[in-house]
């Protein structure tokens, strides 16, 4: 599997062949609070980079999630619509949100590593 | 977190600090939203132990007189007064002729006169409007010298009699003086979570000290995310959601609170439009809506009752921690009123299914008739 990437609205991607996984970051969701529910895009549909791909409300407000690259849905995760505490509870692992086959692996050049991720959601929150 | 130089601070604000609180700016106060456990966890808190909330933003406005002032409130609240009992509160509300609410408060009769708790965002032009109404003939302060500590839950009886012995004896909506280490605390049975519990008023000098006790004794600081939460729970109204000034009493459904003493000869400002709409009915009423599934609809949700036909709106909506699902209130035209009218909730450009339903959300625990 590769790096995990970072984008500036707080989504992270992993690429294993040509399927990415998405999901937030644990940053996006200290700041979000409880979430307490989850909006993933239709399997088979077609998502853009930087376009809306589901939602997530905490008991605070509602904030759209973007996808950081363009691809086709392959699996969404129910158990996260199911149960969407468990966002909270593993961001960055088994809560990720949609598996995408994605278009063009050159879209993933733009996005930050772990550090540059780290740096920017330092910067960004203060 | 940016706060404006005008922002104001209560005396627990270091303790807030110290706690980890998160602050938001609510009504020109720098407040705590939650804390370091978020609000599902403040929430449960207070439903099976006790919660402490700061509500030092709130008015507590003091007005001194006898038989004379109760005579002059009758003309301005749809109360019984005359027959209120010394130490008793209601809830009630300040009107326009129109009957358009300007705030909605708690007022408590005391040996010195009245003691009305008022909405932050509200006391100011409530001040006014009183000192106008009453035309300067009584003694007001409204009075920035004390905190509003409310203490809430199903131990906080427990909790606050190791510290003010006395307090198990007070029914709910009742209050008295207690004195505590050379000072005197205004206490009263009451709140806004749909539980049993107190609110303190305390001079702000002693505020910190005393709230540390009720830490010390168990209970756990609560911010205003937790407090949404738990008064839609129990079906409460919110100044400035449910109720503003082109709301009345009547369509907010809270003629309960109106006296009936008072309704058969009115005489109170906004008297005439409540009885004819209390004979007449509302265009609207405020309602209690419970969405399908998971979804949340907030505030300003357009409601429908077919794909086209918009019969109302949403003024609160969030998730209910205790009812484990999404609960909202707000205002439908009276013929969608009934309880189980399947209604559509338009969310993010998408219609969802909906039901009337029954207020509270969570049933509510207050303590009645312990003497």
């Amino acid at each position: 599997m590769s790096e995990v990437k970072f984008s500036k609205e707080h989504e992270w991607i992993t690429l294993e062949g040509d399927v990415a996984t998405i999901g937030i970051t644990k940053h996006a969701t200290e700041m979000l609070g409880d979430i307490v529910f989850a909006e993933l895009p239709e399997k088979g549909s077609n998502v853009e980079k930087d376009g809306t791909a589901g939602v997530v409300e905490s008991t605070k407000a509602a904030s759209d999630v973007y996808t950081p690259v363009s691809g086709e849905v392959m699996d969404t995760n129910q158990t996260i619509v199911d149960d969407p505490s468990k966002i909270n509870e593993d961001p960055e692992g088994s809560a990720w949100f949609f598996k995408l086959k994605i278009k063009d692996n050159s879209e993933l050049d733009s996005l930050m590593n772990r550090e540059e991720y780290e740096k920017f959601s330092k910067e960004s929150s203060s | 977190m940016r706060v404006n130089m005008e922002t104001k601070k209560t005396s627990l604000n270091n303790l807030h600090q110290r706690n980890q609180a998160k602050f938001v700016e609510f009504a020109g106060y720098e407040m705590p939203i939650q804390y370091s456990k978020g609000i599902i966890e403040e929430h449960k808190f207070t439903r099976k132990h006790s919660g402490i909330f700061d509500v030092s933003h709130m008015g507590q406005l003091f007005i001194y007189g006898g038989e004379d002032l109760t005579i002059e409130l009758e003309k301005i609240f749809p109360l019984d007064l005359k027959n209120l009992k010394q130490n008793s509160s209601k809830y009630s509300f300040l009107m326009n002729e129109e009957a358009g609410i300007y705030d909605d408060l708690i007022i408590t009769k005391i040996d010195e006169g009245y003691l009305i708790i008022l909405n932050a965002a509200c006391k100011e032009n409530d001040f006014q409007i009183l000192s106008k109404l009453l035309g300067g003939n009584f003694k007001m302060i409204l009075d920035n010298e004390r905190a509003l500590v409310a203490l809430q839950g199903p131990r906080s009886v427990e909790i606050l009699n190791s510290v003010l012995n006395g307090v198990e004896k007070l029914n709910f909506m009742t209050g008295k003086w207690i004195d505590f280490e050379n000072q005197r605390l205004f206490v009263t049975r009451s709140g806004y979570t749909g539980e049993d519990g107190f609110e303190i008023s305390i001079l702000n000098d002693f505020a910190e000290e005393f709230t540390q006790k009720l830490i010390d004794k168990g209970a756990q600081l609560i911010g205003l995310g937790a407090r949404d939460t738990l008064r839609l729970e129990a079906g409460l109204c919110l100044y400035g959601h449910e109720l503003d000034i082109n709301k009345t009493p009547v369509e907010a459904n809270l003629k309960w609170a109106i006296s009936k003493e008072r309704l058969s000869n009115g005489g109170f400002v906004g008297s005439e439009k409540i009885m004819n709409q209390i004979q007449g009915g509302t265009s609207q009423i405020r309602v209690g809506i419970k969405p399908e599934g998971r979804l949340i609809a907030r505030e300003k949700t357009k409601i429908f009752k077919e794909t086209e036909t918009q019969i109302g709106e949403i003024t609160s909506g969030t998730f209910g921690p205790s009812v484990n699902g999404p609960i909202a209130m707000g205002y439908v035209d009276k013929e969608f009123s009934k309880i189980d009218t399947k209604i559509l909730l338009e969310v993010r450009g998408k219609k969802y299914p909906a039901n009337i339903c029954e207020l509270p959300f969570y049933k509510k625990n207050y303590v009645k008739g312990v003497n």
